[in-house]
């Protein structure tokens, strides 16, 4: 507004004056006249949120060099996410969350569906988030699979639909093939069933996350690995099926299996580096980090199959006017590869994997997406290296890896009982 | 005259009033809406008014209620003995074998300089130190005193209350060097004229001296051990259990309600508990 260099030039008047003034000048820009957005837009401010895998500043930093727009973001551990979507809807404009924390909230309201046509890249996106098949001939994973919560009915939508409506609740940016990381060189042997986390041979020396709707997941896993039951579906258990599978790990929590639970990101990070861990559920930029510190880690692909997870950027309710286009242009900006090709470098996969080819080298491809061997070094992009020339992704190639999940992260209609479990076992 | 009383009245009304008010709304209205809010259901994403026991009836009727709380008494019961024997100690020698004032205000002033770092750094620094291959085990192994890493130093309950000693021990040495200065020197002279030995003058002179210091003390170590969720989780590597994760889980999973009706009830039991220890002591009396 008016600076005021004079004291005396300080007046109610002119006070009042400035203030219309700023009035009439917001009231333009809400009312239409896109060419003053495209000068405006340099002042918005975007506030993100989310876990500490997308949430990265080399984003901020290129989104204020391309858009021009600032972008703030907190990274938080994922029930703090689920938590802040929920409840404090004013303190976020992008909520960049996992699909099982979507059907979660979506019912709150806190978020709006995002029309698909304005998504210039929503043809490219990958099969899993819009008709849930990877490949035409692929079979839905059971859980929480991002395709069965997201879309909604229409701008309003409260509820999930199983088709492509147009009207989006998250727009799909990152997901994964989750299996268990060991330490190589301090198990000597070859690991190949999910059974192994509770093997006695690792008494002290195993761990698995503590947040639940990922947690019972990987158990889920290793009770089936183990031969104790076959579920009908994992992603939604019965009450029984919870009291069967959590008591088979309190047992083994209560004699010694476990050295610790983790629930962020960097304690896997130094339970494993450290060596207090061998076998542990895991993500894999965490294996990422261990390894660029020198320590060998492995990404175990197991015989049963991955447990997958997705991620999207959601909008929040309360966005409307210039900051609602500058979202929509953030997200279309995030879509078009930059962000892919950093994320699938991490070793994550992008949403839109055409686009982010564009933004990676032919080896780079080759290594994280179809599988191959690698030519040269590979870097992380922040300039570790994590494989020579020669080694091969952990898994293969991305149809390989997301061609064997079995289940997603997931929200059972159970959910609340569940919890409540879950609780009384970490506290068992 | 009578004017000038009433004015007095109204004098002392508006100087109790800032603090009153600070309390009402920082401290009443929030247990208030606490014990509000308990009473209330919830489902995975939104809290609804209700008045419902459910929540106390599965706090009740769950066993791991009851381990958790006895899981949290025995950490405020160990901390407290060690803090206390430690406490005692350093504030005995300060307040009776060191002679000079400004050396007890310098080792006073050492005391505490541990805490000029925050509570969640000594913490965690305890966890390279004590881990499977942190300093401790192998300086054990290099000495030869074991010949594995010892398992429990670390994500354990000697971890746990090691780091509760290790923070709250300072709460105790404070109260009990301030009582044990006021003590007058001229008592325990006469204790010694009246012929008794050091062990007696501590157990029959300074002992009942310092039992308001003794007390101040504990509650706050009690309270502080009885609360906290962090350093349980930190230093138990998730598996061990006080009331404060109890509340800090439910809460991370939206489940408010629920969390509020453990609040309640440990805010119950740690009133109890200090009411008990009040009994003792009359701590009034002795400031």
């Amino acid at each position: 507004m008016t600076k005021f260099t004079k004291r005396d030039g300080l007046s109610r008047r002119t006070l009042l004056k400035g203030a219309a003034s700023s009035i009439v000048a917001g009231g333009a820009a809400t009312l239409g006249a896109p060419m003053i957005w495209a000068q405006n837009i340099k002042d918005v401010t975007i506030r993100q949120f989310g876990t500490g895998v997308s949430n990265l500043n080399d984003v901020a930093t290129k989104v204020k060099e391309d858009l021009g727009f600032t972008l703030e973001m907190t990274a938080l551990d994922t029930d703090s996410v689920t938590q802040r979507a929920a409840t404090q809807p004013n303190s976020f404009d992008i909520a960049d969350i996992e699909y099982f924390i979507c059907k979660k909230v979506w019912a709150a309201g806190n978020l709006q569906a995002m029309d698909t046509s304005k998504i210039d890249n929503y043809d490219k996106i990958a099969g899993t988030f819009r008709s849930g098949l990877l490949t035409p001939e692929s079979t839905i994973a059971q859980g929480t699979a991002p395709h069965t919560v997201g879309f909604t009915t229409g701008p309003n939508g409260t509820d999930f639909v199983q088709e492509e409506s147009g009207w989006m609740t998250l727009i799909p940016t990152i997901y994964n093939a989750d299996t268990l990381g060991i330490r190589p060189d301090l198990i000597g042997r070859p690991i190949s069933n999910w059974s192994e986390l509770l093997n006695p041979e690792f008494k002290g020396k195993a761990s698995i996350l503590d947040i639940s709707s990922i947690g019972i997941m990987d158990m889920a896993m290793v009770v089936e690995s183990m031969g104790e039951y076959t579920y009908p579906d994992k992603g939604n258990m019965t009450k029984e099926e919870i009291d069967l599978t959590i008591g088979i790990f309190t047992e083994a929590k209560k004699n010694g299996q476990f050295r610790a639970f983790w629930k962020s990101f960097d304690e896997s990070v130094n339970l494993m580096a450290s060596g207090e861990v061998v076998i542990q559920s895991m993500w894999s930029p965490a294996i990422t980090a261990v390894k660029s510190q020198g320590i060998p880690c492995v990404y175990q692909p197991l015989e049963e199959g991955y447990r997958s997870w997705g991620g999207g950027l959601g909008i929040s309710a309360a966005l409307s006017g210039i900051e609602l286009e500058a979202a929509y242009e953030y997200i279309n900006w995030y879509l078009s590869g930059w962000v892919g090709g950093y994320l699938m470098r991490q070793g994550y996969y992008s949403a839109v994997p055409e686009t982010s080819k564009e933004f990676m080298s032919a080896d780079e491809w080759g290594f994280w997406y179809e599988g191959k061997a690698a030519e040269g070094d590979i870097v992380s992009p922040t300039g570790s290296k994590l494989a020579g020339a020669g080694e091969v992704r952990d898994g293969g190639s991305f149809l390989e890896r997301m061609g064997s999940v079995v289940c997603w992260n997931s929200v059972m209609d159970e959910n609340q009982y569940m919890v409540r479990k879950w609780n009384e076992f970490i506290a068992a | 005259m009578m004017k000038l009383r009433a004015n007095n009245a109204l004098t002392g009304w508006l100087m109790v009033s800032p603090l009153a008010l600070v309390l009402l709304a920082f401290l009443v209205a929030p247990i208030v809406m606490i014990s509000i809010v308990s009473f209330w259901r919830a489902t995975e994403f939104s809290i609804i008014p209700d008045f419902v026991w459910e929540n106390y009836e599965f706090l009740f009727g769950s066993s791991v209620t009851y381990r958790v709380f006895f899981n949290t008494f025995k950490y405020a019961l160990i901390t407290w003995a060690f803090t206390f024997a430690i406490g005692f100690t350093v504030a005995y020698y300060l307040a009776f074998h060191i002679r000079s004032m400004t050396w007890q205000v310098a080792l006073f002033l050492l005391c505490t300089i541990p805490f000029w770092t925050s509570n969640i750094i000594r913490m965690i620094s305890w966890i390279p130190f004590l881990g499977r291959n942190g300093i401790a085990n192998s300086a054990l192994m290099s000495w030869g005193v074991i010949d594995e890493p010892v398992e429990w130093l670390l994500f354990s309950d000697f971890a746990v209350i090691l780091a509760f000693v290790h923070l709250y021990t300072l709460f105790m040495v404070v109260p009990i060097f301030n009582t044990m200065m006021r003590i007058d020197k001229s008592l325990i002279e006469a204790a010694r004229d009246g012929g008794a030995n050091g062990a007696q003058i501590l157990w029959n002179v300074i002992l009942p001296l310092t039992k308001p210091g003794i007390m101040i003390g504990t509650i706050f170590v009690t309270t502080l051990v009885m609360g906290d969720f962090i350093t349980v989780r930190f230093m138990s590597g998730s598996q061990s259990a006080n009331v404060g994760r109890l509340i800090s889980n439910d809460i991370a999973l939206l489940q408010y309600p629920s969390a509020s009706a453990t609040a309640i009830v440990l805010l119950l039991t740690v009133l109890i508990v200090i009411g008990i220890l009040l009994r003792f002591v009359d701590i009034r009396k002795e400031l």
